[in-house]
């Protein structure tokens, strides 16, 4: 059969292919050129003065609150310390934006976003000290557990959004992840469903430059970390990640975004993490002083610091204050990590399954001989009970 | 509420032939009836009717939010669910095929099975994950595996498979109401086995973890589950000639594992041959003859036996009758019992 011979022949023109679509405009999802700023910008003019002065408070206790549990590492009181110094406008931000009713799934690093939700510091840093995995209730305080497998809470975020939509509630889920992170399987497969499914969620990139000791160059050759929303049919944001009052607007716009059903966005903050990863990492492996400095000069709790001072919203007083509160709660926090955890070793069967099975019993039994055995010779020194 | 015995409704409910696949269908149908919090979720699930047609009906008859026709990306659909038990609904997912349900081993792992243990019992996951799992179906590469070993290895899962009609009715409908994670593992070389079963009277099966012998024999004891059932059923029909009278013991649920009714029956018998499809070596089969020996020793006339497929990765369709074990492999296995001692 020639082309001449096919139905239709005659009116043969090269078209588009039958199944293509008009692409739509991406144009309303691409993220501003530069990162979006409100201090020391006109837009500062509009920031609500008292949201302003709760931003800085917050951040000055949330620095010293992570100058506190980097101690305590020093001191054996955590067995480990993800610092989030140098972001705390972002874990400030991301816990201000919410609604009680919302969500927040935090990675381990975010355990400032946590607390300054209002949750008990103790209880945010059981996973870290190593007494338990999760040392609240997640559904009380709508937080979920701190999550290690970097992207993992992605999914979670989406599906907790998707599902309480369904049933027609007003609740927004945010979920934060590290630049490392937006290269695992897992963070693609939550931003497409949240797109697909129009789930109310707020993904909150924070770059802090990054992954260990991988800079975010090895890590993707997208134009930015928020252009990859465009790919998935959602809008982009790039935010200064220092500048706590332009991350609580544009995380409260896409809060807002998706109050209204309109779907998800995602956020990257320009930040950079100033510790080391944690305190068991030695960053002079990987990064040079010059680079701490710069960032130095651009710190989230001086940025709003300044422009309060300079705009007589704050006096030394003022930030006397704030300074005295962040240590009272350091202070309490510092005791109260210095008395011994109270372990509960039977807990480790308690939780498997909910009804315990017959070869969990059994270990169970055998484990509370053992405690049996050491309690006998704690008490009495000799071998008995064994 | 509309449960399976309310629709019958008088009707006079007789048993008609039956098969799996139905089965499994009604128990997703009846169990989202009767809860509005169970969704369905997973790759053609709904139009469709999922590729082995499992979930027939159920979007037209719940609508495309109770049923859903999810991006093709199993991680993202496990993880998904795991945040809609979060919220309260009960998700139960279908994982296309065996090898296919890999994508999605972080989330069974690393959220789905600790989730309850991980937040002091403040939030468990009822969450129902289907595999279709095994061979014998022609199927080609990565459509064939058993994957149950990595599943029952992984402390927080339930491991439950149905080795009959009544079975997969029963068992799904108590994997859903679960208030634990259950890898449901349906063997899909029965989807079309056919068994008398009156869809408006089935028999629910109140608890899983339990195993059930399905015919008692005295000379030893076949262990197994899910598609080697019925090679096992045939296996012991055989021995008759060969003058041996073999008990059959289906395990039903490898999570919790029934130690009761398995040793109960070796101490009777004396003998055990565990038959599964899952390759031997670090399979279900070393760990089930393992609690036998713990328990049983001084009962036991000969070591007990593993029946198992080969270590090596399934095999292309055209040579998969070589690797599943078969009733010859059975009885090859009965023989090595030891007898001459007994004489
Ligand atoms: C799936 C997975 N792979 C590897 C790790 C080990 N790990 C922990 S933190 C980290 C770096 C993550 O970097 P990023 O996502 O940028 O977040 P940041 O630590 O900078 O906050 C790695 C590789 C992990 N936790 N999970």
């Amino acid at each position: 059969m020639t082309v001449q011979e096919l139905p239709g022949a005659a009116a043969y023109r090269p078209t588009p292919p039958p199944a293509w679509k008009p692409i739509t405009d991406p144009a309303p999802l691409l993220p501003d050129p530069e990162p979006y700023r409100v201090l020391g910008t006109d837009a500062v003019a509009d920031a609500d003065p008292e949201l302003l002065l709760r931003l800085h408070a917050e951040l000055v206790r949330g620095r010293r609150y992570n100058a506190q549990a980097t101690a305590l590492t020093k001191q054996g009181r955590l067995a480990v310390y993800p610092s989030s110094t140098g972001q705390e406008a972002c874990e400030v931000a991301a816990a201000l934006v919410l609604e009680e009713r919302d969500w927040l799934f935090p990675s381990y690093r975010d355990t400032l976003a946590a607390v300054a939700r209002g949750l008990d510091p103790v209880e945010a840093l059981t996973l870290l000290r190593g007494d338990r995995h999760t040392g609240y209730d997640p559904r009380e305080h709508r937080i979920a557990p701190l999550c290690t497998p970097l992207a993992t809470q992605l999914p979670h975020a989406v599906g907790l959004a998707h599902a309480a939509r369904l049933k027609g509630d007003d609740v927004v889920a945010l979920a934060m992840v590290g630049d490392g992170g937006t290269s695992e399987g897992d963070f693609h497969e939550a931003l497409n469903f949240a797109a697909v499914w129009k789930a109310p969620v707020v993904f909150l990139v924070q770059n802090n430059g990054f992954a260990i000791s991988v800079p975010l160059a090895k890590q993707t050759a997208a134009p930015s970390l928020a252009h990859k929303a465009v790919g998935y049919g959602m809008p982009g944001r790039l935010v200064d990640g220092n500048d706590a009052a332009a991350v609580h607007q544009v995380l409260g716009d896409a809060v807002a975004r998706a109050r209204r059903g309109e779907g998800p966005t995602l956020v990257e903050a320009v930040t950079y993490r100033m510790d080391a990863h944690t305190n068991a990492d030695d960053a002079t492996r990987y990064r040079v002083d010059s680079e701490v400095e710069a960032w130095k000069a651009h710190d989230p709790v001086r940025l709003l610091e300044r422009e309060l001072l300079e705009r007589g919203l704050l006096d030394e007083t003022g930030v006397e204050r704030a300074k005295e509160a962040a240590e009272r709660m350091a202070a309490a926090l510092r005791d109260r990590m210095n008395a011994d955890p109270e372990l509960a070793p039977m807990d480790l069967f308690a939780h498997v399954y909910a009804e315990q099975t017959d070869q969990l019993r059994a270990q169970a039994a055998a484990l509370r001989a053992e405690l049996d055995a050491e309690q006998d010779h704690d008490e009495h020194g000799t071998e008995a009970g064994r | 509420m509309t449960t399976a015995a309310a629709t019958a409704g008088g009707r006079t409910t007789k048993a008609k032939p039956a098969t799996m696949a139905q089965a499994l269908g009604r128990a997703l149908r009846d169990s989202m009836a009767e809860d509005s919090t169970v969704h369905v979720l997973g790759e053609d699930v709904g139009t469709l009717g999922g590729v082995f047609r499992i979930t027939d009906g159920l979007a037209k008859e719940f609508g495309d939010d109770r049923c859903t026709d999810t991006p093709l990306a199993e991680a993202g659909i496990l993880g998904a669910a795991v945040g809609m038990a979060m919220y309260g609904l009960r998700p139960v997912v279908e994982m296309q095929f065996d090898a296919f349900a890999y994508p999605a081993f972080e989330q069974l792992m690393s959220h789905v099975a600790k989730m309850r243990n991980r937040t002091g019992g403040a939030m468990p996951l009822p969450i129902t994950v289907r595999v279709p799992y095994g061979g014998g179906i022609g199927g080609v590469e990565h459509h064939s595996d058993s994957s149950e070993a990595y599943y029952m290895a992984t402390p927080g899962l339930h491991v439950v498979t149905p080795a009959t009609v009544e079975d997969a009715y029963g068992l799904l409908r108590a994997s859903i109401a679960s208030d634990d994670p259950v890898v449901f593992l349906e063997p899909k070389r029965l989807y079309w086995s056919k068994a008398d079963w009156s869809p408006e009277a089935p028999a629910a099966v109140e608890s899983i973890g339990r195993a059930v012998v399905r015919r008692s024999g005295r000379s030893a004891t076949l262990i197994t589950y899910g598609p080697s059932l019925p090679v096992c059923m045939e296996a012991a029909e055989a021995a008759v000639a060969e003058g041996w009278d073999l008990e059959v013991v289906d395990l039903r649920s490898l999570v919790p594992f029934d130690d009761e009714t398995v040793a109960a029956s070796v101490r009777r018998t004396g003998r055990a041959v565990v038959v599964h499809e899952s390759p031997g070596f670090g399979g279900p089969g070393g760990e089930i003859a393992a609690r036998i020996t713990e328990r049983c020793f001084h009962h036991l006339e000969a070591p007990v036996l593993r029946v198992a497929g080969f270590d090596i990765p399934y095999p292309p369709p055209m040579l998969e009758r070589h690797h599943l074990p078969g009733v010859d492999r059975v009885l090859d296995a009965v023989a090595r019992l030891q007898w001459e001692a007994d004489s």
